[in-house]
This record gives structure tokens, sequence and C-alpha cells, in this order.
């Protein structure tokens, strides 16, 4: 449904951050997509969304496309209209609106009226029902876990058919990851909405995902189906850090893995 | 007959106040939304204010149509300024963004010199210039019907922010673009919306100010005193804005009445900085300014 070609991706004109990456999520799937702290994790789900023109990023090279329609030079609310939506990195609420408000705006792009705004209103209350006790209170207000659920409500509210998750689990409690990827492969199940997982918690995104990517220094350097990639001594070793007290070098460096090509074109 | 002047000084320092408020109003809207501060809002404020005078006088409109087909051409001209002089500047620094909306003032200041000369110009009065009693109080109905309409404007404002889309989408994009983006909100659009409800709300600000003075083109300067309303309420605060706007023409109306005597005149010029000053020495992000909400 989602695929990359050869992205490639330069801020301000010098800095080359996507070093020709290519990627796939196919419909009703999740994606896990893996990699260290500025690897350009965050850049590729801005440039899904048409965000680099206004972070003065830019697209030089490379194709996205969606349902067989080239949208890398959409921009940010045509792709919403298209059914991509996205949960940025720490969350981004708008504090200073309720809960209620965060969810309303959350359906911005919608025109189908209100009777299908309220069945979507009730549904994202039943998947998370913590939400319905604090709707009047300000989103600066409630509790960092309540702020995840609300970001992954609010967008939710815009129905889309792929949803792309910036680091769900940043800053939470172990039992609050776990409650929050139930509800994620819920919604995945039930609504049949892909997802785009974009985690530094290896083991959990791979644990709901049926495939993954790992990234390092803008490039894909591995990929495969979930369960392949665990029993990956190397990815075992650098993301699900089963040998921590060994040295850790870039995973980059390694250099005897095979990178997988089959989901390129 | 000590409250009858305490009475009337409080109604005609309400109605400086909701002029004062209106255009901090307009300050704060584009302001939140954009990140600029737009030091034309006075001008506009007297541009509309010229814009009604001239269609009544001239057009021989009656106050009511040509009071909303000022709003119109208001809306239009400014929708026209942030697209084409504004939205050009989105990313260069402050200070240039700031030195633009400084000389769009002067410009405006200036071919309003022009097109209707520097004298003081007489609005025709849409209401009767007899006083209406009130407790035993001689006030001016337009000073009454100024509070009265600056109200209902704020009860409207309050709806549109609270209840609509559109507001709804005003309220995202100003605290966090980027994020609005994100709800597929058209910010261009949000931009363009902030600049033309602020000169809708200078307009009706102006128009009102100038039902109980007079026209000239230095009318902007009551613009000099929403500044100190706007430090004083805070300059990202809508509430603040608009109570800063009222305090500060209550105070100075009161301060020009009754410390006149023992401090000279001119007191009430003074009257709106003297608070601020205070204030901000107590609280120096003003009255309701940010209280950056912190992320638990
Ligand atoms: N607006 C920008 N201008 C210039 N460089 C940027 C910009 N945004 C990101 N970068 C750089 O691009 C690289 C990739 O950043 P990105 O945020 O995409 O990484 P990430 O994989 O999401 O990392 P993290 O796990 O820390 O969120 C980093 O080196 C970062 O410094
Ligand atoms: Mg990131």
């Amino acid at each position: 449904m989602l695929r990359i070609n050869n992205l490639e991706v330069v801020y301000n004109d010098i800095i080359l951050v996507l070093r020709g990456i290519s990627l796939e999520a196919p419909e009703a799937a999740i994606i896990a997509f893996l990699g260290s702290n500025g690897a350009g994790k965050s850049t590729t789900l801005r440039a899904i969304s048409g965000l680099l023109p206004y972070e003065d990023g830019e697209i030089t090279k490379g194709t996205i496309e969606y349902r067989g329609e080239a949208v890398h030079t959409f921009d940010p609310q045509r792709i919403v209209g298209l059914g991509i939506t996205q949960v940025p990195e720490g969350r981004r609420v708008f504090a200073e609106l309720t809960v209620e408000e965060n969810i309303r705006v959350g359906a911005h792009t919608r025109r189908d009226g209100k009777e299908e705004f309220r069945r979507d209103y009730d549904r994202v209350l039943a998947y998370f029902p913590a939400l319905s006790r604090r709707l009047r209170v300000q989103a600066g207000f409630v509790s960092g876990g309540e702020q995840q659920m609300l970001a992954i409500a609010r967008a939710f509210m815009a129905r889309p058919s792929l949803m792309m998750l910036d680091e769900p689990s940043l800053g939470l409690a172990p039992l609050l990851v776990t409650e929050i990827f139930d509800i994620i492969r819920k919604i995945n199940a039930e609504e049949r909405v892909s997802v785009l997982l974009v985690e530094q918690n290896a083991l959990m995104a791979l644990a709901i995902a049926e495939y993954g990517y790992i990234m390092e220094n803008g490039k894909i350097v591995l990929d495969g189906p979930s369960h392949k990639l665990m029993e990956n001594e190397d990815v075992k070793e650098f993301y699900l850090g089963m040998k921590s007290d060994k040295e850790r070098k870039s995973f980059a460096e390694v250099k005897h893995y095979k990178r997988r090509k089959r989901w390129l074109s | 007959m000590a409250l009858q002047i305490l009475l009337q000084l409080i109604v005609t320092g309400l109605a400086w106040g909701s002029v004062y408020a209106l255009i901090a109003l307009g300050f704060v809207l584009i302001f939140k939304a954009t990140d600029i501060f737009n030091f034309a809002q006075p001008e506009l404020m007297m541009l509309g204010a010229y814009l009604s005078f001239t269609l009544i006088t001239a057009l021989k409109l009656p106050f009511l149509p040509a009071f909303l087909v000022t709003l119109v051409l208001m809306t239009v001209i400014s929708s026209l300024l942030e697209m084409m002089v504004i939205r050009p500047l989105v990313g260069e620094p402050v200070l240039a963004v700031i030195m633009v909306t400084l000389g769009l003032a002067n410009v405006i200041r200036g071919m309003t010199g022009l097109i209707w000369g520097y004298e003081e110009l007489q609005f025709p009065k849409p209401f009767s210039a007899q006083p209406i009693m009130l407790f035993g109080a001689a006030i001016n109905q337009a000073e009454i019907f100024t509070i009265l309409a600056t109200a209902l404007l704020l009860v409207v404002f309050f709806i549109f922010f609270k209840y609509s889309r559109a507001g709804l989408s005003m309220r995202a994009t100003a605290e966090d673009t980027s994020t609005a983006f994100l709800m597929g909100i058209n910010v261009k659009r949000v931009f363009t919306a902030s600049w033309a409800i602020a000169s809708v709300v200078a307009t009706i600000a102006g128009v009102l100010l100038a039902t109980f003075t007079y026209l000239e083109p230095i009318m902007g300067h009551a613009g000099l005193k929403a500044l100190p309303a706007l430090i004083l309420g805070g300059m990202d605060s809508v509430v603040g804005a608009i109570l800063g706007g009222l305090i500060i023409g209550v105070a100075e109306n009161l301060a020009g009445f009754y410390l006149e005597q023992y401090l000279g005149g001119g007191i009430n010029e003074i009257t709106a900085y003297v608070i601020v000053l205070i204030v901000m020495m107590v609280r120096p992000y003003g009255l309701f300014g940010t209280k950056e909400i912190e992320r638990v």
C-alpha cells in the first residue's frame, strides 16, 4: 500500500539524512521500523507526511507511492486526506486544548457528517477508556501515558488506512507500553489499519509486527519477518540488548550480515 | 453626586478600555497564530474607521450597511496584505518582519493623511447625542453602545473559537504549527484567516472609537494604550488582552479625574504605563501570560 523507493532526503541543502531507503507497508499489516538515535526514522515519517518543505528538508531522489499514486510532492493536508496519519515523536498533543478538543481536531479533514464522527468518537473512547474520564481536562495536564493515548486517538479520528507512530513507547513505564501496544494491535486487527511503528524498543515492536526494517545512518541495513529478525545475532546484540556487556559498535560496522533485498522492487 | 461621577467615569473608561481591548485582541490573534507582532494593527483600526466614514458620507450609505461593507473590504485588504507582504517573510529574521509591519503602519497612516487629510473629521453619529440617564448619571449613548458591542463581539469570538471547526483549527495552529499540519489543517489559510479576523476586530474598534471621538490620521495612537494592555494581560492571552484593555481604560480615566489635582494634568496618559510597571515587577509574564503547561 505504501511503497518508498530509494528515497534520499537532504536538510538545509547540504545535510544528507536519508541515503536511498526503500520500504514497504502492505495493507492491514504492522511494520516495525527500528534504528538508533539519529538514524533518520522521524525524517522518513516527515517525508511521508509531506512535512519536509516546512523543516527546510527536501526529497532529492526517489519516490513515495501510496496505493499506486506518487505522493511525495503532496502537501500535508492532502496526505491526511488520503488516509495517512502520523502520531509524532513526543506525542505533541495540543496542551492548551482539552482532551476532547484534541480528539475533535484529529477529525479536521473529514467531511462525512456528525453521525460518522460520533461513531468514531465513541469507538476511540472504547479503545482508550482512560481518556473518557479526562475529556474536559486540558491535554497538558494529563499523564504521559494518557497523552500518548490521546495522540493515537487523535490520529485515529482522521480515519486512517495507514497510521505511522513515532516512538510511542518513549518515556513510558513498561506496563503502560504493553497496554498501548495491545491497543495498537487491536486497532490494526479490528479496523484493518496498517501501522508503521517506529521504535527504539525493538523487542516490543517486533513482538507485534509482522515485518521489520532496521535503519542506520540513513540506510536500511537489514529487513525481514519479525521472527527472523529476533533470531538474528546482530539484532539480538544491538537492539534487543541480549549481549549488553559486550562493547557496543555501530550496527552498520558489523560486516557479516547479508542484507536481504526481498522487499526492494 | 460623587457616585454619579464615578459611574460616568467608569462607563467612559470601559468604552475606551473596550477599544484598547479590541486592538490588543487583534495583536494577540495574529501573534498567537503566526508568531508575528503586527505593529500595523492600530493603523488597520484607523483605516477601517476612515473607510466606513467615506461609505457613509460620500456614498450616503446608512451606518449599518456601511459598517458591513467596511468589514468585507478590510477582510479583503488584510488577507491580501498577509498573502502578498507578510507570507513571503516567513522564515526571515524577526527584526525584518517587525520592520515590515512598522513600515506598513507608516504607509497606511501616510496614505490616510494623503487621501483624507490631516484635519479632524467628525464621524457621522449613528446615535443621538442625547445622553441617557442611568442612576442619575448622564451617560453617552455611544459609549454604552461601544461596551455592549464589544461584549457581544467577544461572545461571538468565544463561541467561534470554542465550538467551530475553523476556530479549533486556529487554536491548534496557534499552539503547534507542525502538528497542525499533521492534522491536515491548512496552515496557510489559518494565517490568512488570523489577519482577516484581526482586521475585523480592528475595524470594529475603529468605528466604535470614532462614534465617541472623531477621525484623525493619528487615531492609531490609541494603540499605544493597547500595548500596555497587552503586556498587562500577557502577550499570548486572549482573555488577558481583553481584561488588560478594560483595566487600563478604567484606571486611566479614574486617575485622570481623581489624581489630576495632586499630580497635575497628563496623569491619565501615563497611568497605563505605571500600572504595567507595577504588574511587571510582580508578574513578569503579565496577569494571564503563558503559564507554559508543564508536561507530566
Ligand atoms: N530539521 C533538520 N535540519 C537539519 N538536520 C536535521 C533536521 N531534523 C533532523 N536532522 C538530522 O537528521 C538526522 C536524522 O534525524 P531523525 O530525527 O530523522 O532521526 P531518528 O531516527 O528519528 O532519531 P531518534 O531516534 O533520535 O528520534 C539526525 O542526524 C538529525 O540531527
Ligand atoms: Mg525520531
